[in-house]
């Protein structure tokens, strides 16, 4: 099929971009929309001109490298799909596409359709962990957990860290990824001890980074490639809460001795 | 050169409790003292990272990637293994160790595999405590599967995603460190040479992908956790940026590279459709628990599965193998699917393929119960192809998917440069000359949680390393040595886009050197990727420059080491004169088509070692010695 398509093209944080047309003439329906892309810049280093940036990596749906808006929807607006999972054969011949980079204050963009996600690992470093240093575990079978919290841990644990909610959300708002890490670990036992102390900081942080508030437009979670829902936030939102009113500061370790 | 693998002496189950006590420590208030650059963040090198981190010592991690979490470890679906034995099954440490040995054909080391074994158990605990949502049973406890090459259930998982969660528990680990200050993170970096001091590695050169700025980093010890180099046949299961960069580099810097020709080519994949395909993607080792794999009896038959009748139908493992049927390991099967293709027997538009069918299961246990098991593959696999695997059964061929060798280390998980350490797949050690499922996520995590942190320490109380700064002559050599093999690249302005060129290699390399090879084809392959080497140097083109991000010139460094590195593999893969595990050569097997081995002759690590440019590599040989498992001829019968 021939397909015309709309890139942005920026060559870095602080030039400005703009859209540029190329058509496409020979596109195969069982292609994904990034190998529809490296046949564009094989055609474009052909004529020297410079190919389009765009981050990816496992092409498998799973590493969260990928991701940009197409046609003004995240990954495309497919269910349960990165762009590197996106068939061609959901295009028709003829098709004009438009694609930008995920547009956010927190996710600066470095090229092309590649933006700076570095935020997310910010927002993990204030408390999206268990603190266990290798060695002090315990038997794997020494804590039963029951099939449903692991379940539902493990639902909000497939988060891959894409930013589509981000980018899907009039309010650039990360409270989809932030919640699903503090879900994640606060719904199993081991995550216990850092419970309210990990809902306080995590969503500092993630304020910090200005990143937008939640106002439930639940566009997050209709585009989340992985399907993580809503009910996060809502989780989230009550150990903050009840992070704000019970939570004091640890003393600092040491004394005498 | 001598290799000296330091295995320790008396019994195997003391051996490795007996190196720890024997090994020299820091004291807490001397660890931060010292400098450990560690390059790579996935399960081997993020473990790694963050243990040390927590131990004490400054540490730098290097990824390549925009972060840590994106590391290739996290594509790894099935699950993995340890010997807890919690299905009463008749599993334990021995077992572990006789399958991994076993499944690699007997070319591992026993020492390291035994301690492999013997750790498993604590990564489980470990991981568990980390909060990693391993599949559950509704008592509470554990759950387990099975994966080939064994007769027990000890796999753990999280759905199909076990490599996922296993690395977010690393990279949360290292997230900690990097919060807490212990270890500084740099993203986006390229390891692009290793800096060698005094016959001790003391540090790295990095490129900044972002601006192209080339970096030293000095350090007291370098560990590199950068993975396989599957992509050397440019079409794989592995990451598009997966490369063999950082070990190729050290290798010409003097580690020595073993066992390069023992690749995995993985039986369950979805088969390419089209010349513009840019990777191939992995259907999960698990689904042979409850899928089962048939060709059609007649040659070219090209009824739909659906019509082809019970009796039409070829279950050719279970048939071959009837004790492991579906689970035999896969070097065995891909071979056995790659003979059925050969006769004319595979399915699709291209023949290559064979049916891995779930209606049985679906009639046993309901789509539900199979839709819990393996929904997330069963989803990639329509999406990708279009077709529902709940109601025709999927078409799958196998592909590149593991790669054994590697740069080869010690029993310390040091190489032959001191001071240089290899995780994960990136080293040659476990996994002999084919691994078994699950086993690659057990290794990534065990040297980088529970090996490397104390041998790492032991060196580090056990060498006298002078102060060295950033302007050493050494650390300024590799430095420019970095920057010109830029240069060259961007001088070339060739007509040849990068991709044409890996294509072609990768193509040389999978006709000559895949799942079977030959005499005279590697010695055809090996002039011909020559050729292409030469061919590259003239007339690549790398559009853009080198201060700036330039994902063309990321990928032509990459593909210059693939081609090198292909070459050594034909190279090895032609001097061993026997076929074991993925070392498949024609002339080398047993009257009923199995792998035939000579241990007289072949019982060895083949250690190759880089000589210069245009001069051939020496080969060292470190023999392999089996006190405790006799080699026998694999049988999975």
């Amino acid at each position: 099929m021939k397909l015309t398509l709309n890139v942005w093209r920026q060559s870095g944080p602080n030039t400005p971009g703009k859209m540029v047309k190329y058509d496409l003439p020979n596109v195969n329906e069982d292609m994904s929309f990034l190998e529809m892309l490296d046949v564009l810049n094989e055609t474009l280093i052909a004529k020297s001109e410079e190919p389009v940036t765009f981050e990816h990596d496992c092409r498998e749906g799973i590493c969260g490298s990928c991701g940009f808006m197409i046609n003004g929807k995240a990954h495309g607006g497919f269910p349960k799909t990165t762009v590197c999972q996106l068939h061609m054969r959901h295009y028709k011949d003829g098709d004009e596409i438009f694609i930008e980079p995920w547009r956010a204050t927190a996710f600066p963009i470095v090229k092309d359709l590649m933006v700076n996600r570095s935020a997310f690992d910010r927002i993990i470093q204030a408390g999206g962990f268990i603190s266990v240093p290798t060695g002090s575990a315990v038997d794997g079978n020494a804590i039963p957990i029951p099939k449903s919290n692991a379940d539902r841990a493990m639902d909000a644990a497939q988060c891959i860290g894409c930013g589509a909610c981000v980018a899907s959300c009039t309010n650039a708002s990360a409270s989809l990824f932030t919640s699903a890490k503090i879900a994640h670990l606060n719904l199993l036992p081991q995550g216990q001890p850092e419970k309210l102390d990990r809902a306080l900081k995590m969503v500092t942080v993630m304020n910090e980074e200005k990143f937008g508030s939640c106002t439930n437009l639940q566009e997050c979670e209709a585009t989340c490639p992985k399907g993580i829902s809503i009910e996060n936030i809502a989780i989230m939102n009550r150990h903050f809460v009840e992070a704000s009113f019970m939570q004091r500061p640890a003393m600092s370790e040491g004394g005498a001795g | 050169m001598t290799l000296n693998s330091r295995i320790p002496t008396g019994p195997i189950e003391k051996a490795w409790e007996s190196t720890k006590f024997n090994m020299k420590l820091v004291n807490p208030a001397n660890k931060r003292k010292y400098h450990v650059i560690v390059v790579g963040t996935g399960l081997a090198g993020g473990a790694c990272a963050a243990s040390l981190g927590e131990l004490g010592y400054n540490v730098t991690a290097f990824c390549f990637q925009d972060s840590p979490r994106r590391a290739h470890s996290i594509a790894a679906q099935g699950g993995i293994n340890a010997a807890k034995n919690y299905r009463n099954d008749g599993d334990s440490i021995y077992r572990l160790f006789y399958d991994t040995l076993k499944g690699g054909d007997f070319r591992a080391r026993e020492h390291n595999v035994y301690r492999l074994a013997q750790v498993s158990v604590n990564i489980i605990d470990q991981c568990v405590a980390q909060g990693v949502p391993f599949a559950r049973e509704y008592g509470g406890t554990l759950a387990n599967r099975s994966f080939g090459g064994a007769q027990v259930s000890r796999t753990f998982y999280a759905r199909g995603q076990t490599g996922q969660q296993l690395l977010i528990g690393a990279y949360q680990a290292l997230e900690r460190q990097v919060a807490s200050g212990q270890v500084k993170m740099l993203t986006r970096s390229e390891m692009v040479d290793l800096i060698v001091i005094d016959g001790k590695a003391r540090g790295i050169v990095t490129r900044n992908l972002v601006t192209g700025k080339m970096d030293i980093h000095i350090a007291d010890a370098v560990v590199m956790g950068t993975g396989g180099y599957g992509n050397v046949f440019y079409l794989s299961t592995n990451a598009k940026g997966s490369n063999v960069t950082a070990s190729w580099r050290a290798y010409k810097r003097g580690a020595l590279f073993a066992n390069p020709c023992f690749t995995q080519i993985h039986p369950t994949c979805i088969p390419v459709s089209g010349e513009y395909q840019s990777k191939l993607t992995l259907m999960s080792e698990s689904l042979r628990n409850d899928g089962r794999i048939w060709a059609p009896k007649q040659l070219g038959d090209k009824r739909s599965a659906d019509q082809i009748p019970e009796g039409d139908r070829d279950y050719y493992l279970e048939r071959m193998y009837p004790s492991f049927g579906n689970l035999a390991p896969r070097d065995i099967s891909s071979r056995a699917a790659k003979r059925v293709c050969d006769e004319g027997r595979g399915v699709g538009e291209t023949g290559l393929g064979v049916y891995l069918d779930f209606r049985d299961s679906i009639q046993r246990l309901g789509e539900n119960t199979i839709r819990e098991r393996y929904g997330n593959l069963f989803e990639i696999y329509e999406r990708i192809t279009g077709e529902n695997p709940y109601k025709s059964p999927m078409r799958i061929f196998p592909a590149v998917h593991y790669t054994m060798g590697g740069l080869w280390v010690d029993y310390h998980l040091m190489s032959t440069i001191p001071g240089l350490f290899v995780l994960g797949e990136a080293n040659f050690s476990d996994h002999g000359a084919n691994r078994l499922g699950a086993s690659a996520l057990m290794q990534g995590l065990a040297d980088g949680y529970f090996v490397a942190p104390y041998t790492i320490t032991n060196y580090l109380a056990d060498t006298k390393l002078e102060k060295v700064s950033a302007d050493h002559i050494e650390a300024k050599g590799a430095l420019e040595n970095a920057e010109g093999i830029t240069k060259r690249l961007l001088n070339a302005k060739g007509k040849k886009t990068v991709t044409q060129f890996h294509r072609e290699l990768g193509k040389t390399i999978w006709d000559y050197c895949g799942m079977s090879r030959d005499e005279a084809g590697l010695k055809h392959a090996i002039g011909k990727v020559q050729e292409l080497k030469e061919e590259f140097w003239k007339n690549v083109t790398v559009p853009g420059s080198g201060s700036d991000l330039n994902q063309q010139l990321e990928n032509a460094g990459r593909v210059a080491d693939f081609l090198e590195l292909g070459e050594l593999m034909c190279i090895d893969a032609l001097d061993r004169n026997e076929s074991c595990g993925g070392h498949f050569r024609e002339e080398y097997q047993t009257s009923d088509g199995e792998a035939q081995r000579d241990d007289e002759k072949y019982s060895y690590v083949a250690a190759w070692e880089y000589k210069g440019e245009g001069a051939a590599p020496a080969l060292n040989k470190e023999p392999l010695t089996f006190e405790y498992v006799k080699p026998a001829q694999r049988s999975y019968k």
